[in-house]
């Protein structure tokens, strides 16, 4: 698919409209296929919404949807984060919701007849075929070679490290967030070659929408000022960076306070403080540079560019006396851990809980890019030896997203464009070289003078005239050895997609013995069952993962979901599910919990199952109630994490693990159950509940319900009634010890 | 950074005799701010009081040779918007931020008008004329109407 665009424009397309009608029709092809390839999972599965976020995404559109705008603005949703609630409207993003639910209802207007659904699971493809053009744009600006702009809208479209966020059912922020970054970028290069406010203001908007629909805004928000301070700091201040910068920082920054959940930030918290500052500095700058033209004493010169620095030296002073006087707010968790990859670890389990904000391994780069992975330091390479104004700006965010995207797995998506980018401009100027058919015969080639070759080339060395290629059995040789690489590059880009990213997770599928498929539907089965089978306010407490998904399919009030804004009511969760049945009791009664969800995977072998996650949910506990919750008494003695006979009594006494593997020895004869994620054997006897009872498990075990029981009628604690029900004698309790109570520890 | 016309009669007119000091000087902000960082920094401006004298005369009397009318009220406009900007920022350090949404919007409101205004000089000036190939003057004028149109629109929006 790649290749073909170059050939065709070097054969065909010499004239300027053929050309442009070519150019145009490729660029449609391209956003086919970045669409076509990310509608795997609605083919092999169905138009469902994948894993969690996009869930309430979803439910929220829904709201939006059925409520109107203004309603969806002022939305408080008391059915989750029971009982405290959670102002949602303005604790959400709301440029997703907004821009699906407009599709909708232009659609609606055009007399088609589309479920809100479908617009939400197709909007990610959509939005990155835009993304594939936006890419296009973006490289335009770097060179002359429309090649390369090709080259990197279809490397945009194709990419995993931007497939894995945006596969069609994947309704996140992302999903357009990426799109808007990329044509946000290309909007800034325009402005800031043209020196135009209008395309500065043009760039506000959008970077508005940007702040509207992710909070990865900040991104933008860090990287434009840096970009403008390593051109003050090459010597390449100019009106048209004051204006354009200027332009947009004053329209962008209140575009972003217009989101409720922004709010305040940019003028208070130290994120947004780097653009300020270069805002105040470009001030200076542009008086300094009056002054400058209006004397001509050298010696002032240098006394202004004092006074620049000390001015620089005194806001930074400033910033930093703010900071630590509390006006303005310090670091947030998040960023604290983008630099110290070991900070989330240690002081917010809550964060480091989630895989995607984990450190990225090595393997996933190449994973995620594959060969771009190499041709990106190129890319960059040859921006320094163009270095533009704009060249610069692919160097800095070259640089800043590499970081970036080593640090947390999910940043991967911000690095994507950029090494599309200078991958395409690597390989364009690789095959512009290269499919230059044209070569003088090497007799005149040493008389020739380099007027000749040196226009059509981009390379520096070709210059040269004795220095070049000009082989015809060379030329073919290397050509096609990269056309052979950007078709592994493509089948790389659709294995991956086909394989690593296009499962709902919502859905599993494995395989039967004979090769077919089989769907594994424990998930809806569940939520089914709990949306018909439950009564419409019933309270289902589970672990903090599944709450939106609770939330979106079972439509039942939950404890925790996903938004963590509360960590905790998270604690208490945590605390609840890693305690024994007499401390969890109370803490669930206090909490209204009806039901109790849990995922196991020990029947099946699914490894994302709650037994896996338990140590988080300790860790989480014990940062809030230390001396209650300990990590260390889940680990045998020898220090491993045991689920079968050597389980610690902790481990063994605590509510996940007894929901967990309640009644399931009775699947297997005696003594054999087997927990097979784990690869353990359980003990013979299984745990016993006393303060709820079984209510669901689905097909897979993978979703097992709990009902919370009501007290005793008879006054009972539940240890006692339940072991009446079983039969077993009353202990007599010894009389000097006084009445029983019930344990809170 | 193209070189500005470097003014040799600045430097002829920087003899002694210069009267212009008395002029009353629509003074572009960011001279204010000198004035400030000049006051600051004592020990430097009382062993060259004479330089800065003769400093401040130049730029003085290369403003008022070189600027056109029309980019005077252009900076008339900016000084008195510097002048609102302040007495906000005064009132928010005096009498506090209360209605801080209000306040916001209205010092950002003047903020940018204030660099929407100073982009429109610089673009309609004639020295920098070969910096800007793609914006004509009449261009220019325009896009600030648009610009401040957007910034104004979200500044209601944002004042509550």
């Amino acid at each position: 698919m790649s290749a073909e665009p170059i050939q065709a424009l070097v054969d065909v397309g010499k004239g300027k409209t053929t050309r442009g009608v070519l150019r145009v029709i490729i660029l449609a092809l391209i956003a086919g296929a970045s669409i076509a390839s990310r509608l795997f999972s609605v083919i092999r599965f169905e138009s469902i919404i994948h894993e969690f976020d996009p869930w309430f995404n979803f439910r929220a559109t829904k709201y939006l949807v059925a409520n109107g705008f203004y309603n969806f603005w002022d939305w408080f949703d008391d059915r989750t984060w029971h009982p405290l609630g959670r102002v949602t409207g303005g604790t959400l993003y709301p440029g997703l919701m907004v821009t699906s639910g407009a599709i909708y209802h232009a659609l609606r207007t055009l007399t088609i007849p589309v479920d809100i659904r479908n617009v939400c699971v197709l909007l990610a493809p959509g939005f990155s075929g835009l993304t594939a053009i936006a890419a296009y744009l973006l490289t335009n600006e770097m060179t002359v070679h429309n090649s390369a702009g090709l080259l990197a809208a279809i490397f945009m479209g194709i990419a995993p490290g931007y497939i894995s966020r945006s596969v069609a059912g994947s309704y996140d922020n992302e999903a357009i967030a990426i799109f808007l970054l990329v044509f946000t970028f290309y909007l800034w290069i325009k402005a800031l070659k043209q020196g135009s406010m209008l395309w500065g203001a043009l760039c506000a908007l959008f970077y508005g929408y940007m702040v509207a629909s992710w909070g990865g805004y900040a991104f933008i928000t860090c990287l434009l000022p840096l970009h403008a301070f390593v051109l003050i700091c090459m010597g390449r201040y100019s009106t048209r960076l004051y204006v354009s910068y200027t332009t947009w920082y004053a329209l962008g920054t209140l575009a972003s306070m217009q989101i409720p959940f922004v709010g305040f930030l940019p003028v208070k918290t130290s994120e947004h403080m780097p653009a300020l500052g270069i805002f105040g500095f470009l001030q200076l700058l542009a008086f300094l540079d009056y002054v400058r033209s209006a004397i001509p004493s050298r010696q002032f010169q240098t006394f202004l560019w004092l006074f620049a620095g000390g001015t620089f030296a005194i806001g930074l002073a400033g910033l930093v006396v703010a900071t630590s006087a509390g006006i303005i707010a310090p670091w947030s968790g998040r960023f604290y851990s983008l630099w110290d990859t070991g900070y989330a670890k240690i002081h917010i389990p809550i964060i480091a809980s989630v895989s995607e904000h984990q450190p990225t391994a090595w393997p996933a780069f190449f994973f995620d890019l594959n060969m771009l992975v190499y041709l990106f330091p190129v890319g960059v390479y040859l921006c320094f030896q163009k270095l533009h104004d704009e060249h610069v700006f692919i160097i800095v965010y070259a640089v800043f997203g590499s970081y970036f995207a080593g640090v947390m797995v999910r940043l991967m998506l911000t690095l994507t464009p950029v090494v599309c980018i200078a991958g395409a401009i690597a390989v364009s100027s690789l095959l512009d070289t290269y499919l230059d058919a044209r070569s003088p015969k090497p007799e005149e080639q040493v008389a020739e003078s380099s007027e000749k070759k040196a226009p059509k080339s981009g390379l520096k060395s070709t210059d040269k005239p004795l220095v070049g290629i000009y082989g015809l059995w060379s030329k073919s040789a290397v050509v096609a050895a990269m056309g052979v690489y950007l078709l592994l590059f493509v089948m790389h880009c659709t294995w991956v997609t086909s394989n690593a990213y296009s499962s709902p997770s919502v859905v599993l599928a494995s395989r039967m013995p004979d090769g077919s498929q089989h769907i594994i539907d424990d998930y809806r089965e569940a939520y089914q069952w709990l949306r018909q089978n439950t009564k419409e306010d019933a309270k289902v407490m589970s672990w903090w993962d599944y709450g939106y998904q609770i939330g979106g399919m079972a439509d039942r009030p939950t404890l925790v979901d996903n938004n963590t804004w509360n960590n905790t009511h998270i604690a208490t969760v945590g605390k609840a599910m890693s305690s024994r049945e007499e401390v969890s009791y109370p803490i669930m009664r206090q909490h209204e919990v009806d039901y109790v969800l849990v995922v196991f995977g020990g029947l099946l072998g699914y490894s994302g199952d709650d037994i896996n996650k338990f140590l988080w949910m300790v860790r989480i506990a014990e940062g809030i109630w230390p001396d209650e919750v300990s990590e260390r008494a889940f680990f045998t003695p020898r220090g491993e994490y045991k689920v079968d006979a050597e389980a610690t009594e902790t481990m063994k006494n605590s509510l996940m693990y007894k929901m967990s593997y309640y009644n399931f020895n009775n699947l297997f004869p005696p003594g054999q159950a087997i927990d097979r994620m784990r690869q353990a054997r359980l003990p013979e006897v299984g745990p016993t509940l006393s303060t709820m009872e079984e209510a669901f498990t689905s097909e897979n075990w993978i979703i097992r319900i709990y009902k919370v029981k009501d007290l005793d009628n008879l006054g009972r604690d539940h240890i006692s009634a339940a072991a009446f029900d079983r039969g077993l004698k009353k202990k007599r309790a010894p009389k000097k010890k006084g009445p029983r109570v019930l344990r809170v520890d | 950074m193209a070189p500005k016309q470097r003014n040799t009669a600045a430097v002829a007119a920087s003899a002694p005799s210069a009267p212009v000091t008395t002029v009353p000087i629509p003074t572009t902000t960011s001279t204010a701010t000198t004035a400030a960082i000049k006051s600051s920094s004592s020990k430097q401006a009382a062993s060259n009081t004479q330089a800065w004298d003769k400093v401040f005369n130049n730029i003085t009397t290369h403003y008022l040779k070189t600027t056109p009318q029309r980019t005077k009220l252009l900076d008339a406009f900016m000084a008195f918007l510097v002048v609102v900007g302040a007495l906000q920022f005064l009132y928010c350090v005096l009498a506090g931020n209360y209605p801080f949404n209000a306040f916001l919007s209205g010092f950002s409101a003047t903020v940018g008008q204030f660099v929407l205004t100073a982009s429109l000089r610089i673009q309609t000036t004639e020295a920098n004329k070969k910096d800007f190939p793609a914006v004509s003057p009449e261009r220019a004028f325009a896009d600030y109407v648009v610009c401040s149109l957007i910034l104004h629109f979200f500044c209601v929006n944002f004042i509550n």
